[in-house]
């Protein structure tokens, strides 16, 4: 796994609990992130695509937050292989908007390419996760994101 | 009480030959212990939707190798999510022909492609039987009060 980036995620929402957004295409993998998600105490919202994802984070063309503002988004969690637009293109998106820049963008793949690896980070990616994905690697990244 | 221990004694030894055997690998472990009281069957959910997911997977794939001319760009798309589900659960051996049939879809090798088609739906077969007997002996452990 990467190592994260030196800057501090902030908790924005109004409570304790985090609230992670997971985007991935494949059913069986959107289960097991959100039940490893919560198994470390997250709330959990799940998107099959990155449009759905930007929709849900209100980064569409209409501005509108669907979730109304009343449980911001507090890390998001996608997969890099996605038909459409990858993980890489929706965190680029996420990361050119100003309202949702600040929030944490954790990529995971099945494929350790160094260079797909570092062209997420230099995208201001936090992290880079290899799957299938573990207990271990959410702890590890829930515990930073509560710091 | 003797058959109880005896229910499960046989379990434990058949998932270690499972292990033993490289039909599951550890991912399989990581799926158990998320396994908890407030969701007792995901083990189970899982897997079944591994299995519809597979099937349709391989229904597909089978389809696209049956064109005249064959589209590798859509044969690796379906691998590649098979290779990842299959991963995901601890399917090893599923996974691991998955990894060849990718790269019989690079080099656009049709013979390649049949064969590992051929392979891939063999392991999924084993598999298949075997975590579903596996989920048979939990239930009769559970049926006889363990």
């Amino acid at each position: 796994m990467a190592a994260p980036s030196s800057s501090n995620w902030v908790m924005e929402s109004a409570h304790d609990v985090p609230h992670v957004l997971a985007v991935d295409d494949n059913l069986i993998d959107r289960k097991l992130v959100e039940k490893l998600l919560r198994n470390s105490s997250c709330k959990v919202t799940t998107a099959e695509n990155g449009p759905r994802a930007l929709e849900l984070l209100g980064l569409t063309s209409g501005g509108q937050n669907s979730m109304n503002g009343r449980s911001k988004v507090n890390l998001v969690i996608t997969d890099y292989c996605m038909p459409g637009m990858t993980g890489y293109e929706l965190l680029k998106k996420i990361k050119e908007s100003s309202v949702m820049k600040e929030v944490p963008v954790v990529i995971m793949s099945s494929e350790n390419i160094p260079t797909r690896i570092n062209k997420c980070l230099e995208e201001g990616a936090q992290m880079f996760i290899l799957k299938p994905l573990k207990q271990s690697d959410v702890k590890k990244l829930t515990c930073q994101l509560m710091n | 009480m003797d058959g109880l221990v005896q229910l499960q004694k046989q379990l434990v030894d058949y998932t270690a030959s499972l292990f033993h055997e490289g039909f599951l690998d550890d991912q399989f472990n990581q799926l158990q212990q998320l396994q908890d009281e407030s969701n007792p069957d995901f083990v189970v959910e899982v897997v079944t939707l591994f299995f519809e997911d597979a099937e349709r997977l391989l229904n597909e794939l089978t389809k696209t190798l049956g064109q005249p001319s064959t589209d590798f760009k859509k044969l690796d798309a379906h691998v590649h999510q098979l290779k990842g589900s299959s991963s995901s659960i601890g399917a090893h051996r599923v996974h691991r022909i998955c990894i060849s049939f990718r790269n019989s879809c690079e080099e656009q090798n049709v013979e390649g492609c049949l064969k590992n088609l051929q392979q891939v739906t063999h392991e999924y077969s084993l598999v298949k039987s075997k975590l579903e007997t596996l989920f048979r002996m939990e239930q009769q452990i559970l049926a006889a009060g363990g």
